[in-house]
C-alpha cells in the first residue's frame, strides 16, 4: 500500500501533510474558516454573496438620492410591495433547481386570484360567477388534476385538488381562510397538470409553461370579464394579509421565537455536532453569527415597532404581516430542502438526473412534485399581492410577474442550470428587485427606467452566475 | 481458491438479431480480483448489465452463494448486493462526498435525515479503505479530481456492504498517480472479502491487480485463467484473435458470427 496522501492532492494544502480528514476530526480555527470561505469564494461558489452586497450598495445609493427612500414609512411599504413576486419566486426555487423552468407561474397564481376573489365577491357562488359551461370546465379539470396526481402517486396534489372541487362544488359561504386554501388548492391542482405534462409526457418544461403561461392569462379574463375588476379590499382579513401589521407585543413574539429558535437551532447543531467529533465551524464564527442575526433581527423590529404614519392622526406600528409570511416559507423552504429526504433527492435529481435514477430515485416524481409546489406557493403568492392592490383583475399575475420572480431567484444567486440554489436566494433577489423598483419610483423615474436597470441587474446576476459555474468547472480539473 | 459468489453459467443475450453473448459462463470469487478483458465490442459492458439487471437475459442462470438466483431489475441486483460504479460515475457534482455516497439510502426518517450518522459512517468507511487524499467528506464532488471522484463511487459501494462491485474501466480517464490510488482502493476492495470484477484495456493494470483474468472475444468466454499462469502477450492473443497456444478457442473459424 503505497502512503502517498499531498503528492497525489490536486492543489496542495498549505497545512502540508492531511492525515486522515486531519480537518474533518478536529475543528477549525477562525482564521483557517475565513480562509476556507475566501478559496470557496475564488473557487466559484459564490452564493448570495453578491445579491446581498448590491442590496447593500442600492440601499445606499437610493437613500443618497432620495430623503424619503430609507424612512420607516417606505421600509415598510417596500416589504409589502415585493412580498408577492418574492413568494413566488420561493417556488419557483424548487423548479429553478432542477434545470427547469415555470413560465407560468405567474399566471397561475393570477388564476389562484381570480378564483379566491370571485369566490368573496360571488358570496362563495363560483357556478353563477363561471356560469355553467366554464364552471363545469373549471371543476372537470380540477378532477383531472387530482386523478393525474393519483397516478403519479403524489397524494398531497391529489388531496388538495379535491379540497378545491369541495370548496367550488358546495358553494360554501365566503370565509377569508377558506377562500385562501381555495387559492392555495387551485394553484396545487395547475402545479399537478403542468408536473404531469413535464414530467410524464415529457415534453420541455418551457414548452409546456408557455403554453399554459398564455392559457392561465385567458383563464383570468375569462373568469374576471374584460375590464372586470374584483375588489377585495373590503374583507378585513384578506386586506390584511399585505396592508396589516403585527401589535408591537406581537412584533416583539415574533422576533423572540424566529432569533431565539434560529439560535436554538444553529447552536444546538454546533453543539451536537461538537460532541460527536464531526467537523464544525469555529465556535467564535458560530456565536458572531447567531449574534449578528439577532442584533439585525432586533433593530428591525424595533424600527417597524415605532409609529411610521405620515398623519399625525393615525399610528401604524408593529411589523408588517408579510414579514412573518415570507419568515414561516423561508424556514418552511429551507428545511425541506436541507434536511428532508425529498430536499435531498431534489438538489440529486438537479445535479445529475441519471445518478439519481441509478441510485433509486423516482426522477420522474420528482420532476413533476416540484412544479406542484411552484404553483401552490405561487397561490400564496398571489393572496399577497392581491391583498396589496386590494382587488383583483384580468392582468393579475401577469406583466412581469414571472420575470421579476424568476430575476430574483436568479439575482439572489440560484442558478438556471439547475442543481444549486436556496429559498434565502429568492428572499435576497426580490428585495433587491423591490428595492430597485421602490427607489427608482421615489426618484420619479419613468416606467422605461424602471424596466431597463430592472433588465440590466438581472443581466448581470446571471452573468455572474454564468462566470462562477464557469470558473467553478475549471477549478475542479 | 475461495467460494465462488456470483456463478454465471451459460448467459446467452441477443439484441434483436445480434447474438451478443454466447454460452457464457463467468466466477466471481468473495476475496478476489477478476479482471474481465476483451476487446471493443466483445460484450463486456453487456455483460456487467446482465448482472446489474439493466438489461434481462435471455437463458442462462445465476447462482449467488450457492443459491440459484433471477435478477429481474437494477433492484434485485442491488439486493442482492451486486453493485455497479460505471465509467461515468454516477455521481452528484452539487452534492458532497456523504451526500453522494447515501444517495437513495439516506439514513434517518423522510423528514428528519440523520446527517451526523451518515458523515461518521462516510468518515468510516474512507478511513477504513485508507482513503487519505480527501479533504473533508462534506467537500463537494464538484471539487475532487477524477482518482477522487472515482474513490468515492467505489468507496460508495462498500458502504451499502455489497458482496460484489463491478467497476466499469475505472482509470480510463486517470493520470498516473490517480490511477495508482483507484487500484489500491481496488486491492483493499478484495482484501475486505469483496469479489471485484474490473473491466479495462490496460494491461499493465490488469496485471497488477488482478487475481484471475476472463477474457472475451466477440461475444463468447474464451479463457478464465489466473493471473500468474499466463504472460501479458498471451492475454494479448485471446482478445484480438480469441485464441493462444492451447488457451482459448480451439479454431478461430468456430468464432465467426
Amino acid at each position: 500500500m503505497t502512503d502517498t496522501p499531498s503528492a497525489a492532492l490536486p492543489r496542495s494544502e498549505p497545512g502540508g501533510a492531511i492525515s486522515d480528514f486531519g480537518i474533518d476530526t478536529t475543528t477549525q480555527s477562525t482564521g483557517e474558516a475565513v480562509r476556507d470561505y475566501l478559496a470557496r469564494l475564488r473557487g466559484g461558489d459564490l452564493g448570495s454573496l453578491p445579491a446581498v452586497l448590491g442590496l447593500g450598495a442600492l440601499v445606499v445609493v437610493f437613500w443618497a438620492l432620495s430623503d424619503s427612500f430609507l424612512t420607516l414609512d417606505n421600509t415598510a411599504n417596500l416589504l409589502a410591495q415585493g412580498a408577492g413576486k418574492m413568494i413566488i419566486a420561493m417556488g419557483l426555487v424548487f423548479v429553478l433547481l432542477l434545470g427547469e423552468i415555470d413560465l407560468s407561474a405567474g399566471t397561475a397564481s393570477g388564476v389562484c386570484a381570480a378564483v379566491m376573489a370571485m369566490h368573496y365577491v360571488r358570496s362563495g357562488n363560483l357556478l353563477g360567477g363561471m356560469g355553467s359551461t366554464v364552471f363545469s370546465v373549471f371543476v372537470g379539470g380540477l378532477v383531472v388534476a387530482a386523478v393525474l396526481a393519483l397516478v403519479m402517486r403524489i397524494w398531497v396534489g391529489a388531496a388538495l385538488s379535491l379540497v378545491a372541487v369541495g370548496v367550488a362544488m358546495s358553494g360554501v359561504a365566503p370565509n377569508p381562510w377558506v377562500e385562501m386554501l381555495l387559492a392555495v388548492c387551485v394553484g396545487t391542482a395547475i402545479g399537478v397538470i403542468t408536473g404531469f405534462l413535464v414530467s410524464k409526457i415529457g415534453m420541455p418544461s418551457f414548452v409546456v409553461t408557455l403554453a399554459l403561461f398564455i392559457t392561465w392569462q385567458g383563464v383570468i379574463l375569462q373568469f374576471i370579464g374584460e375590464g372586470g375588476v374584483f375588489g377585495i379590499g373590503t374583507q378585513p382579513v384578506l386586506f390584511s394579509v399585505a396592508n396589516g401589521t403585527m401589535s408591537v407585543a406581537g412584533s416583539w413574539a415574533l422576533f423572540a421565537v424566529g432569533a431565539g429558535g434560529y439560535a436554538l437551532v444553529v447552536l444546538g447543531e454546533h453543539v451536537g455536532r461538537l460532541n460527536r467529533g464531526l467537523v464544525t465551524a469555529p465556535t467564535p464564527v458560530v456565536l458572531a453569527k447567531v449574534g449578528a442575526v439577532a442584533v439585525l433581527a432586533a433593530l428591525a423590529t424595533f424600527a417597524l415597532t415605532l409609529d411610521r404614519s405620515l398623519n399625525d392622526f393615525v399610528v401604524i406600528r408593529g411589523v408588517p404581516y408579510v414579514v412573518p409570511i415570507v419568515l414561516v416559507l423561508l424556514v418552511v423552504g429551507t428545511y425541506t430542502l436541507n434536511r428532508t429526504r425529498y430536499g435531498r433527492h431534489i438538489y440529486a435529481v438537479g445535479g445529475n438526473a441519471e445518478a439519481a435514477r441509478r441510485a433509486g430515485i423516482n426522477v420522474g416524481k420528482i420532476r413533476a412534485s416540484v412544479f406542484v409546489v411552484c404553483s401552490s406557493v405561487a397561490a400564496l403568492g398571489a393572496i399577497v399581492y392581491s391583498s396589496k392592490v386590494g382587488s383583483v383583475d384580468p392582468q393579475a399575475g401577469g406583466l412581469n410577474t414571472l420575470l421579476f420572480a424568476v430575476g430574483a431567484a436568479v439575482i439572489g444567486g440560484t442558478s438556471l442550470f439547475g442543481g444549486r440554489g436556496k429559498v434565502f436566494h429568492a428572499v435576497v433577489g426580490g428585495l433587491v428587485l423591490a428595492v430597485v423598483e421602490n427607489g427608482l419610483g421615489l426618484l420619479e423615474q419613468p416606467a422605461a427606467v424602471v424596466n431597463i436597470v430592472t433588465g440590466l441587474v438581472l443581466l448581470l446576476a446571471a452573468t455572474v452566475d454564468a462566470l462562477s459555474r464557469r470558473r467553478a468547472s475549471a477549478a475542479s480539473r | 481458491m475461495s467460494e465462488p459468489v456470483l456463478e454465471l453459467t451459460g448467459l446467452n443475450k441477443s439484441f434483436g438479431p445480434v447474438h451478443v453473448l454466447h454460452d457464457v459462463d463467468f466466477t466471481v470469487r468473495a476475496g478476489e480480483v477478476t479482471a474481465l478483458v476483451g476487446d471493443n465490442g466483445a460484450g463486456k459492458s453487456t455483460l456487467v448489465k446482465c448482472v446489474a439487471g439493466i438489461h434481462p437475459m435471455d437463458s442462462g442462470q445465476v447462482r449467488f452463494a450457492g443459491e440459484r438466483v433471477s435478477i429481474g431489475g437494477p433492484r434485485d441486483a442491488a439486493r442482492l448486493g451486486i453493485e455497479v460504479v460505471y465509467q461515468d460515475l454516477a455521481l452528484a457534482d452539487n452534492l458532497d462526498i456523504v451526500q453522494n455516497m447515501f444517495l437513495g439510502r439516506e439514513r434517518g426518517s423522510d423528514w428528519l435525515l440523520d446527517e451526523a450518522a451518515m458523515e461518521k459512517a462516510a468518515r468510516d468507511t474512507l478511513a477504513s479503505l485508507s482513503v487519505r487524499t480527501v479533504k473533508s467528506v462534506r467537500t463537494p464532488v464538484s471539487a475532487l479530481s477524477g482518482g477522487q471522484r472515482q474513490t468515492v463511487a467505489i468507496a460508495k459501494s462498500v458502504l451499502w456492504e455489497s458482496k460484489v462491485v463491478l467497476l466499469d474501466e475505472p482509470t480510463a480517464a486517470l493520470g498516473v498517480a490517480q490511477t495508482r490510488q483507484v487500484l489500491d482502493l481496488v486491492r483493499r476492495l478484495a482484501e475486505q472479502g469483496l469479489g471485484v470484477v474490473l473491466i479495462s484495456h490496460n494491461m499493465a493494470d490488469v496485471f497488477e491487480v488482478a487475481d484471475r483474468i476472463a477474457t472475451l472475444y466477440l461475444g463468447r468466454m474464451v479463457a478464465e485463467v489466473a493471473t500468474r499462469d499466463v504472460t501479458h502477450g498471451q492475454i494479448v492473443e485471446l482478445i484480438t484473435a480469441g485464441r493462444s497456444g492451447d488457451l482459448g478457442l480451439a479454431r478461430p473459424e468456430t468464432a465467426t458470427v
